[in-house]
């Protein structure tokens, strides 16, 4: 059985999963309910000075696939609508219950040292594991100056990490917002104020869609909306980059991360850890299922852990770092075609139409017996994959790479490329 | 009667009637499952398999999380997988019915789970420290070998003793051929074993060399998981003519057939009952090549045990069902010919014979009007209507003596059930033993 105990900047918890600050860590009831789950920890939401914000009706929007799963949630929540004391109180009784949950407490204030620090001493005093600073709420908070509209600049990330460290001994970890343009200047801007750890992502800005009756964005207030913050399944890729991206930055390397965006089973949080997280939060899963998701995610990883033979998460943390490269470092003579088992086809031609419209016109129909028959003409192949993706048949078209002997040849490196013409 | 030298491979009674899925339908029918919170399938299943969290399993490709959530719940969640009548367990109540008539393939997706693990030859589970504590176990049918794995897994030491040559009771010689296909009672009845801890002594009979007393004074507690052990007879003339036979019997001779050489079965074959035996041993007669079967039954369709599925099931294989008709008489020269019937009605919910008479000409009788408890062996213990009475602890009159599964009044004539017994029961005889 592989060891799922996790440590993330000196907090440690006894798996990996934890729950995001949001609607699941609220109050004492949620997150109690949640150990009782299985959950390894959790970001309690985020606290703010009081009088406490106020909430308005009508919260949340839904992007739905095909079969109205949910593919992602936006919301135009604020931060907590509890008074402090309130959750401080819960915050202390639930720690002391559970010692051996990671209980990490996070916040968000005026841009103001004092009120930075104040928050922070007063949440160390709980009895928390550590502070998660909230500098990404992209709606509403930011209005108020608050959120990104401090994650967003650079300077304003390391001087905010850099007042809160001033003021405790707990572990301090970033939260980064996705809405910029490039994650590593706040990355690194955390990093210089003293940050002891990453998280991210924070919600994607989203209109996540219009009422066309209504004429208006959901979710909808009195006739009326506003972005709101997009999480869940959808976002999952723009998280796994920015993840990568810390981790591969020479600056930012090794600075422990805690991946958040989308995750929704363990293979979502394998690929976190792959990329350089040494645990993932979440809150999308948790909202759509419930908090018994968590089962099959530590049993998942476990097994999937069991099966590679790797011992414990620190095996499994950026095992894929050293293969995220930039494209200038791909190899240009690599040459993949796909084939498709004409065994497993169901004849549905979307593989053909996919390829003829809008590929490269690679894939011949024959009339074969009872049913067309799919091939791929390997001249005609670039190896781009967009056959395998609109299959509907797992394991129907398989991709092979070409032994075709030539060497690892990168584009500053290739004869095509013109800047090496000019050179010969 | 024809004698069969080999099975028509096509319509092969030893092949699975309903297929394993193929990965394909298991991605698209796992993620049908809604996930629901305290899922109406959970509470529906007789073990209590968190169906949901197997089914994610699959869907998320932790196929092995998804097995051992299955077994944990259920030891023989391979078996009832197969032979469950999930039309009126998980599957009848899934919410999918109520939008789309069609409920999430529960059963063949549990087997889809758990098939893998079982054919990867390991065990999910680990002995507690041995407690130096010996059980015995009467019976290695489901009930059995469930309470068997259950005080193997607690640390106790095991010893099964078995009237037949084989373990899994109907399992291997009960259950429908095409529900069990590959052998696959035998190669589970190996899983459950690889525990540890559990010895099986076959051809070991209770009231043969056994007896209660023995059993007790050798061991700490004893578990009873015997089963019916006696068919019910019809009690008319020319029952006992050649070419009459328990349907079960029939089952049985086909299950140790292996590939159905030298089997003999009947032209023209009638069928007396209206459960899960009668119509089994109906579908199988067909499949074996019998021109005309005839199941005959005293009630309507409504009222047979027999599930809507299975009557369907039989009707598809060219069955013909006959309702209200209780046979009074069977002819023949020592050898069946026919077999007369009078028809019959309900009054007021009592069944009367109508006075009205027919005969069909049957080369073969097959009786499944229901098992009952052999109870010989079992002097000294409390019976009520026929079965062992226990408490709701598994406890049977006699201190120290346990019983489940079908010997037990718990009403349920179902794999599953006795599985659930027998889990039950295990964990009654460990606090038994760990506090005596
Ligand atoms: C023909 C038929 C078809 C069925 N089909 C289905 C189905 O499709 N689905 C379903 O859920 N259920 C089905 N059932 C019911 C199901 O098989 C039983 O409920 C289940 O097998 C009962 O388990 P058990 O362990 O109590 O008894 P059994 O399976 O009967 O096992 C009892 C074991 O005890 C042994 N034994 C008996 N007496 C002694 C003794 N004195 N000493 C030593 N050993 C002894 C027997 O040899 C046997 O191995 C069917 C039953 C029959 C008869
Ligand atoms: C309703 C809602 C409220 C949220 N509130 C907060 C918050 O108070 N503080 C915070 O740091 N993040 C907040 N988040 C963002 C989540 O913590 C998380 O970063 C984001 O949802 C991405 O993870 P997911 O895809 O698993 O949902 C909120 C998200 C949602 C859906
Ligand atoms: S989940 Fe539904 S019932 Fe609960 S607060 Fe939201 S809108 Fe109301």
């Amino acid at each position: 059985m592989a060891d799922l105990r996790c440590n993330i900047a000196g907090i440690t918890a006894p798996n990996p999963f934890w729950l995001a600050s949001a609607p699941p860590t609220d109050k004492a009831y949620n997150v109690v309910r949640a150990f009782e789950a299985g959950w390894g920890g959790v970001v309690w939401k985020t606290l703010g000075e009081d009088p406490p914000v106020v909430n308005v009706s009508s919260r949340y929007g839904a992007h739905y696939d095909i079969d109205r799963r949910l593919l992602g949630i936006n919301n135009i929540e604020l931060i907590s609508d509890r008074p402090l004391e309130v959750n401080l109180r819960e915050i202390a009784e639930v720690k002391k219950a559970w010692p051996d949950r990671a209980m990490v407490v996070s916040l968000m204030a005026r841009m103001e040292e004092q009120a930075w620090a104040d928050l922070a001493r007063r949440i160390e005093a709980a009895g928390a594991d550590g502070l998660e600073l909230n500098l990404g709420c992209p709606h509403g908070m930011c209005e108020r100056g608050m959120g990104s509209a401090i994650g967003q600049v650079p300077e304003m990330v390391e001087q905010v990490t850099r007042w809160v460290k001033a003021a405790t001994r707990l572990p301090v970890i970033v939260k980064l917002t996705p809405n910029i343009t490039n994650i590593l200047w706040s990355a690194e801007a955390a990093k210089r104020g003293g940050a002891d750890g990453i998280s991210l992502i924070n919600t994607v800005n989203s209109i996540i869609s219009v009422d066309l009756d209504a004429m208006a964005p959901t979710p909808i207030v009195d006739g009326v909306g506003t972005h709101g913050g997009y999480c869940g399944p959808a976002v999952k890729p723009m998280a796994l980059n920015m993840v990568a991206e810390i981790a591969r930055n020479g600056f930012t390397a090794g600075i422990p991360i805690s991946g958040i965006g989308g995750v929704t089973t363990w293979r979502d949080a394998a690929e976190f850890l792959a990329l350089g997280a040494s645990g993932v939060q979440v809150c999308t899963a948790a909202m759509t299922y419930g908090f018994k998701i968590v089962e099959d995610m530590i049993s998942g990883l476990s097994n999937w852990m069991d099966e590679k033979g790797y011992e414990n998460l620190d095996q499994v943390t950026g095992r894929a770092v050293r293969n995220v490269v930039d494209w200038n470092a791909l190899n240009m003579n690599f040459s993949t075609k796909a084939l498709i088992d004409p065994a497993l086809c169901i004849d549905c031609g979307r593989c053909h139409i996919a390829c003829e419209d809008t590929s490269h016109q690679a894939i011949r129909i024959v009339q074969g017996e009872g049913k067309r028959l799919f091939t791929v003409e390997n001249e005609d192949c670039v190896g781009c994959n967009l056959c395998l993706h609109v299959c509907p048949v797992p394991g129907c078209i398989t991709m092979h790479p070409e032994e075709n002997g030539l060497p690892y040849v990168t584009w500053p490196e290739d004869a095509r490329n013109p800047m090496n013409l000019e050179k010969v | 009667m024809t004698v069969i030298s080999a099975v028509d491979s096509q319509t092969s009674v030893y092949d699975d009637l309903v297929p394993p899925l193929t990965p394909m339908q298991a991605m698209a029918e796992a993620s049908r499952c809604l996930f629901c919170y305290d899922a109406p399938c959970v509470r529906a299943c007789p073990t209590s398999i968190d169906i949901p969290v197997f089914i994610r399993g699959i869907a998320t490709g932790n196929m092995k999380g998804a097995a051992t959530t299955i077994l944990s719940s259920n030891i023989m969640g391979g078996t009832c997988a197969r032979v469950c009548p999930t039309e009126i367990l998980c599957e009848q109540v899934c919410v999918r019915n109520t939008a789309e008539e069609r409920p999430v393939a529960i059963g063949r997706l549990q087997r889809h789970a758990v098939d893998p693990l079982i054919a990867s030859g390991s065990h999910p589970f680990t002995r507690a420290a041995p407690t130096g504590k010996r059980v015995a176990v009467v019976g290695a049918g489901p009930a059995g070998l469930s309470c068997a794995h259950g005080l193997a897994r607690l640390g106790h030491d095991v010893t099964v003793f078995e009237a037949k040559p084989k373990s899994g009771g109907l399992n291997e010689y009960g259950l429908a051929a095409y529900k069990m296909a590959g052998d696959f009672a035998q190669r589970e009845v190996d899983f459950i074993l690889k525990i540890g801890g559990i010895t099986v002594e076959h051809g070991r009979r209770l009231g043969g060399d056994l007896t209660l007393a023995g059993l007790r004074r050798d061991f700490d507690a004893v578990f009873l998981g015997v089963g019916l052990g006696e068919s019910n007879r019809l009690g008319i003339p020319g029952e006992e003519f050649l070419g009459v036979e328990d349907a079960i019997t029939f089952i049985g001779r086909l299950r140790q057939a292996p590939g159905g050489a030298g089997l003999f079965v009947g032209r023209n074959v009638v069928v007396i009952g209206g459960g899960n035996t009668a119509i089994d041993a109906a579908v199988q007669a067909r499949k074996l090549g019998a021109e005309e079967v005839t199941l005959v039954y005293r009630r309507g369709r409504g009222q047979m045990r027999a599930t809507a599925w299975e009557q369907e099931l039989a009707l598809t294989h060219g069955v013909i069902l006959r309702t209200f008709a209780e046979p009074v008489r069977i002819d023949g020269d020592g050898r069946v010919q026919g077999i007369l019937f009078e028809k019959t009605r309900l009054e007021g919910g009592r069944l009367v014979g109508t006075g009205e008479k027919f005969s069909i000409a049957a080369d073969m009788v097959l009786k499944a009007v229901g098992q009952k408890l052999a109870v010989r062996e079992l002097a000294g213990i409390d019976l009520a209507g026929g079965k062992i009475v226990v408490d709701p602890a598994y406890r049977t009159s006699m201190a120290g003596v346990f019983a489940g599964g079908d010997c037990i009044a718990s009403g349920e004539d179902l794999t599953v059930q006795s599985v659930q017994d027998g889990k039950l029961a295990a964990l009654s005889i460990h606090s038994f033993l760990m506090t005596a």
